[in-house]
């Protein structure tokens, strides 16, 4: 999506003096469907975004608990949110430690898996099926099932460690690591990443890997100078995606931890801060929630903005067209 | 690798060095396959098993994979407690009315934005494609709020109607292939004198037959594995969805510790979403890369 930005933004300058008047009747015609065809997302737009969007802005500068009509406090949710919610910079970093780790191990793992099943492997549709399972699996399930395979006395991955002669851990109760265990958890929708690199891999024409043989490239300076350079707009697309849903980590950590992001709020994320407040206080406070999820809405937005600025300088389009 | 026009390399391959290293290339290959799948279906076989087993097994350390004795009780004895009638019916009810939604909705949009010009209709794609960016959380209050306002809480509208006015991605999806779709074809139902509804009903709509599969799952699995629009909308235990029944069986106060009725409930849950991904194997991995691929 985001690589077609700038070819969209230039088709939008060229079209730019197209009004409605200067239309023949023909295109007036045309474009009177397309406006009926494209309504219910007109409408819906509308409601369910760019309402929210403005109305959450304003709510954020007020005290709002839903029964009663809100009240302008001004700037005070946010000077409370930087100066005296010790619980947001806390859920802050134990969510860009999820970023930063989930999306690692999505992306490299996923584009290590995809290479093994490139290389011209038996059954392929079979390993991919098995590495993709996981994935469909719902989200609650997931985290009952995990909960057991983090289980400390009992559990799969202690077993498994303690059979490759590694100590066990309290996954659940050690503030340190309880993070850890969540990101072990990630590796679950690795199969999603290596789909998208696979498919990616396999659209890489077999010439330049042979006009790179001849030239004579070994194994490793294929990888880095071939297929890496090519798979570049597809890695790009998917640091993205999964940033942005990375940032919104909430299910399966409200699962395991009963709503509390335990122990200890150390595996309190961003938006289980924000649901507690929305959802679990008495009062609720829809305004503090609010302002909470703009300035997530901020801290997506800019590393959105870093990453496809950047972009231009590490994604490497075929024959230099900008878009895909 | 293997391609007999270099001649180098049908010379190596005659050379025993170069079979062995290849060989135990695949060796490991395959190794790590096997490896991998293990850790990727482990979670999911030891659901399975456990689900049969006695509870005093299940506590066993280091983890025991085969039921000592089959006990097939711990899916009743679940039953008992987790209303998976109702539950299970809730979620198809809500499931099938947001698919309906999602395609009807989805497929008009989509075939608005590829087949007709109109002005600011790039603008309006560009808005389209920025929404998916905007995180939940900031849409959640104000959406409550009104759904709060107007009395929906404790149904399923705030489940289902937002479905019938287009999901962005879902559009995304519909549009490419709409767009692949030769004008030709259109032109020649236009000559033949067939409205724009019709030409849009009997030919585009089974063309896009494809794309419209790899919505209705991608559709599916949203609202069948949706966790927290039914733990906020849905307060009464009668319209519980099976996410949200298997959330409270597990956190049943003096139910915490029974663990084979727990892994046999996740495992009604789990089945019948299993089911649809082997009957539409090639349809998910083809929603995932559309996800993921196109630019």
């Amino acid at each position: 999506m985001a690589t077609s930005f700038g070819s969209q933004l230039s088709a939008l300058r060229g079209r730019r003096r197209e009004r409605w008047r200067d239309l023949s009747p023909m295109r007036k015609r045309e474009a009177r469907f397309g406006l009926l065809f494209i309504s219910p997302w007109i409408v819906g737009v509308l409601l369910f975004s760019l309402f929210p969007f403005v109305a959450s802005f304003l709510l954020s500068f007020t005290r709002y608990n839903i029964v009663q009509p809100p009240e302008w406090i001004g700037t005070e949710h946010y000077v409370h949110i930087f100066t005296d919610d010790p619980l947001f910079l806390k859920s802050l970093r134990n969510t860009a430690v999820y970023v930063g780790g989930s999306v690692a191990i999505r992306i490299v793992l996923g584009f290590a898996l995809a290479l093994l099943l490139n290389a011209k492997v038996r059954l392929l549709g079979l390993w991919r099926t098995l590495f993709y399972l996981p994935s469909v699996v719902p989200i609650v399930a997931l985290s009952v099932i995990w909960l057991y395979v983090l289980n400390a006395r009992a559990g799969l991955l202690n077993s498994f460690l303690y059979a490759i002669g590694l100590p066990r851990f309290r996954w659940f109760a050690d503030p340190d690591i309880a993070m850890i265990g969540y990101l072990i958890m990630s590796t679950t929708w690795v199969g999603v990443t290596m789909v998208i690199f696979l498919a990616g891999l396999q659209g890489i024409p077999e010439e330049y890997y042979d006009a790179a043989k001849i030239d004579g490239a070994n194994v490793f300076q294929r990888l880095l100078r071939v297929t890496i350079p090519l798979m570049t707009p597809t890695i790009y697309l998917n640091i993205l995606i999964n940033i942005i849903n990375a940032f919104q980590v909430f299910t399966q950590i409200f699962i395991m931890t009963d709503g509390q992001g335990g122990p200890r709020d150390a595996t309190r994320t961003y938006v289980l801060h924000l649901f507690d407040h929305a959802f679990q206080y008495l009062p609720p406070q829809m305004g503090y929630s609010s302002a909470l999820a703009w300035i997530l809405f901020m801290i997506i937005f800019f590393f959105t903005a870093v990453i496809v600025t950047t972009s231009q300088r590490w994604v490497f389009y075929q024959g230099g067209e900008n878009g895909a | 690798m293997m391609d007999q026009s270099l001649g180098e390399t049908s010379f190596l391959q005659r050379d025993p060095v170069f079979r062995l290293t290849r060989i135990a290339g695949r060796i490991l290959l395959y190794g790590l396959l096997i490896g991998m799948s293990l850790w990727f279906l482990a979670p999911l076989f030891w659901m399975f098993m456990s689900s049969f087993m006695p509870l005093d097994q299940v506590g066993v350390f280091p983890v025991q994979w085969i039921p000592r004795v089959w006990m097939p009780e711990n899916f009743t004895e679940a039953l008992k407690f987790w209303n998976f009638g109702t539950t299970f019916r809730n979620t198809m009810l809500i499931t099938v009315f947001s698919l309906i939604g999602d395609i009807g909705s989805c497929t008009v949009v989509a075939y608005g934005f590829a087949r007709f010009r109109f002005p600011f209709r790039d603008t309006l794609f560009l808005i389209l494609l920025a929404t998916l960016m905007l995180p939940f959380a900031v849409r959640l209050i104000p959406v409550y709020a009104a759904y709060d306002a107007i009395g929906w809480i404790d149904t399923f509208y705030p489940l289902i109607v937002p479905n019938f006015f287009g999901n962005a991605f879902y559009i995304f999806i519909c549009r490419q292939f709409f767009l692949g779709i030769p004008q030709d074809l259109l032109d020649a139902a236009k000559i033949d004198g067939a409205s724009e509804v019709r030409i849009f009903t009997q030919v585009m709509i089974p063309l896009a037959k494809p794309a419209i599969v790899v919505i209705a799952i991608l559709s599916f699995q949203n609202s069948w594995n949706d966790f927290l629009g039914p733990l906020i909308y849905l307060k009464d235990p009668d319209l519980h969805t099976l996410a949200i029944g298997l959330y409270k069986f597990t956190s049943l106060p003096g139910q915490g510790g029974i663990y084979n009725q727990q892994m046999a409930a996740s495992t009604m849950m789990v089945l019948p979403v299993l089911i649809v991904f082997f009957l539409f194997q090639k349809q998910f991995i083809q929603g995932a890369n559309i996800s993921g691929l196109k630019g």
